[in-house]
């Protein structure tokens, strides 16, 4: 049995606060089996709430998922038999080992012992935590946490996983240690969701992408899609006086499709054209007798593509306060 | 669609998750040093503290005050023990771990059944040690062995009942601390107003009422007369009734949270 879709969400909306609140509204997609599904969006933009409707821990307010072509409300059972979830924050058990975590795990998924023990053992040896099986979890370092949550959500070797923010709060090398094991698991087959706040990881990642601003789709693709739609390199350049940013920002604007943002003596610059259109900037400035006083190149982050996107920044807009969001939410 | 032979809700996989779940919480309290003093230090301490500190100045009608002790600090051991039922459900509910399991093809009742489980698991074997220091201080029991297992069975029954309310403050509670400061609260009274560690006739009249008729101290007069040999009929029936009652109340209470949060 293979079905060409392992998740498919229609028309969900989830309320929060007596419906006051939509932290998803109408949000609609298809996550083709056995591909990495990017899911992208800011803090609070609602990638935690979609994940807990479609492993079934919340239930959606109105409209339809099926994972693994079962309902998650009316077969959550089914569904649960099928997934594995790491949240955003790595709930392990920290009074067990992490052995011991796992093998729980393991006969809560109605494995035999033997099973779960063996599996266990795998597990850890495959996360190199080895030596750390028999510590408790409560001693384990961030990164180690994180890769425990992992194995648990793979014990029972469930054909989709959901992965809520899998790396945020990691260091560079257990980062870069995370993404080897997710492609190693879409090569076995393994279908998975991903949230992420950042375009690089959903980039090397995921192969489609769905980007989520409170709680709504705004744009989706796959990743060459959007990056190409987004401007791929940012040009960043400093001037010594204002003027000369406003004069350079002219000089410069028709070698890309987006606008140029100036802010004080900065200007930035989306060189879709790639490296050659850098430097046919720095000659127009140069030719101009302009000094540029700083200059970098940076791959576009969140915030460039909110920037595009919206015509707002990802930071003027998170605001902690769920009230405010649902104002903004309810007249847009 | 295939057909499932697995059915989170068999019998066979609900007992196993419930043992699972109980597992996890009895190696819990190994694992944390405050939860094992909580449990077995702590009695220890309350028995030497009355058997030789306190012990001398009250007087009771029976063969000695070790003898009118011991099961006293039984029943105040087992009902203090359901407290950490409240701290470790609101602990599980705040680290998250509650909604870990909701994503599993588990039994969803198996939390509670396990966390009581455990609690049950926890009872027994602090009445085994409990017995055994009363008896290295001097704990003579004069009733038959049938009748003191009869004894523990039902202080066993009165915690279990006991601890599904304790259950309901856990998931009441917004964190492990505010379960605690609310179940102690609660927990004080009625062990010490009662007929635990001294006779309710030498308590002032205004307390007496209270500390008679609060189910803690029919447990107490149950246990004591039933490991002694002289059993008090009535105190054993209202016990009984009590359990009943606190089940049949609180039990319904905590599912219904649990359904809510988790
Ligand atoms: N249980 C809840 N009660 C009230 N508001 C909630 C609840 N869960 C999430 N929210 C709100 O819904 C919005 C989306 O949250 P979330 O899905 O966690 O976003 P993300 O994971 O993208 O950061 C946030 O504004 C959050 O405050
Ligand atoms: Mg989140």
């Amino acid at each position: 049995m293979s079905l060409e879709f392992a998740i498919e969400v229609d028309h969900i909306v989830r309320t929060f606060n007596n419906g006051d609140f939509y932290a998803l509204n109408d949000v609609s997609l298809r996550v083709p089996t056995g591909q990495v599904f990017g899911l992208l969006g800011p803090n609070g933009s609602g990638k935690t709430t979609m994940v807990r409707i479609l492993s079934t821990i919340l239930k959606p307010t109105s409209g339809v998922a099926r994972v693994a072509g079962f309902d998650v409300v009316g077969q959550s059972d089914q569904v649960r038999r099928r997934i594995g979830l790491a949240g955003q924050y790595a709930t392990v058990d920290e009074n067990l080992t992490g052995f011991e975590n796992l093998r729980m795990i393991g006969r809560l998924n109605h494995l035999s012992t033997n099973e779960s023990t063996t599996r266990s053992r795998e597990l850890l040896s495959n996360f190199g935590l080895d030596d750390a099986a028999n510590r408790l979890a409560k001693t384990y370092s961030g990164g180690m946490r994180r890769r425990l949550d992992l194995a648990a959500a793979l014990v029972a070797r469930p054909p989709i996983l959901f992965l809520d923010e899998p790396t945020t709060g990691l260091d560079p090398q257990s980062r870069q240690d995370l993404w080897a094991i997710i492609e190693g698991l879409v090569e076995s087959g393994t279908t998975v969701l991903l949230t992420t706040q950042y375009l690089d990881e959903a980039d090397r990642l995921a192969q489609q992408l769905v980007v989520l601003d409170h709680g709504k789709v705004i744009a989706e693709g796959t990743s060459a899609q959007l990056k190409s739609q987004l401007g791929a390199t940012v040009l960043v350049l400093t001037l010594p006086t204002t003027s000369d940013a406003v004069r350079t920002a002219e000089l410069v604007a028709d070698l890309s499709e987006q606008p140029v943002r100036i802010e004080g003596l900065i200007i930035e610059l989306n060189v879709d054209g790639g490296p050659a259109n850098a430097a046919e900037a720095l000659r127009r400035v140069d030719a101009q007798g302009i000094s540029v006083t700083g200059l970098s190149l940076r791959e576009p982050s969140l915030d460039d593509v909110f920037l595009t996107l919206t015509g707002h920044k990802v930071s003027d807009d998170a605001a902690p306060d769920a009230n405010q969001r649902s104002a903004r939410t309810a007249h847009s | 669609m295939s057909v499932d032979t697995t059915s989170a809700w068999s019998p066979r996989w609900a007992i196993n998750d419930t043992v699972t779940i109980a597992r996890r919480n009895l190696l819990a309290i190994i694992r944390i040093p405050t939860a094992l003093v909580f449990a077995i230090i702590q009695p220890i301490m309350f028995v030497v503290l009355f058997r030789y500190v306190f012990g001398g100045a009250i007087k009771v009608a029976t063969s000695g005050y070790v003898n009118y002790l011991i099961p006293g600090i039984l029943v105040q051991t087992t009902i203090f023990g359901a407290v950490g039922t409240a701290i470790g459900l609101a602990e599980d509910l705040q680290r998250g771990l509650i909604e870990r399991f909701r994503a599993l093809p588990m039994a969803r009742m198996a939390v509670l059944g396990g966390r009581t489980l455990a609690d049950v698991v926890r009872n027994v074997l602090v009445i085994i040690v409990i017995t055994i220091v009363g008896f290295a201080v001097g704990f003579r029991p004069t009733g038959s062995v049938v009748s003191y297992v009869g004894a523990a069975l039902l202080m066993l029954l009165f915690a279990y009942c006991l601890s599904w309310g304790f259950a309901f403050i856990g998931l009441v509670a917004p964190n492990s601390e505010a379960a605690q400061a609310i179940t102690f609260p609660l927990i004080f009274p009625i062990t010490f107003a009662s007929s635990i560690f001294v006779p309710i006739d030498s308590m002032p009249s205004w307390l007496r009422g209270f500390a008679t008729y609060q189910p803690v101290s029919q447990v107490t007069n149950a246990v004591r007369g039933l490991m002694n040999g002289v059993p008090h009929g009535a105190s054993t029936w209202i016990s009984l009734a009590w359990s009943l009652g606190a089940i049949v109340m609180l039990a319904p209470l905590a599912v219904r949270r649990y359904r809510q949060v988790a």
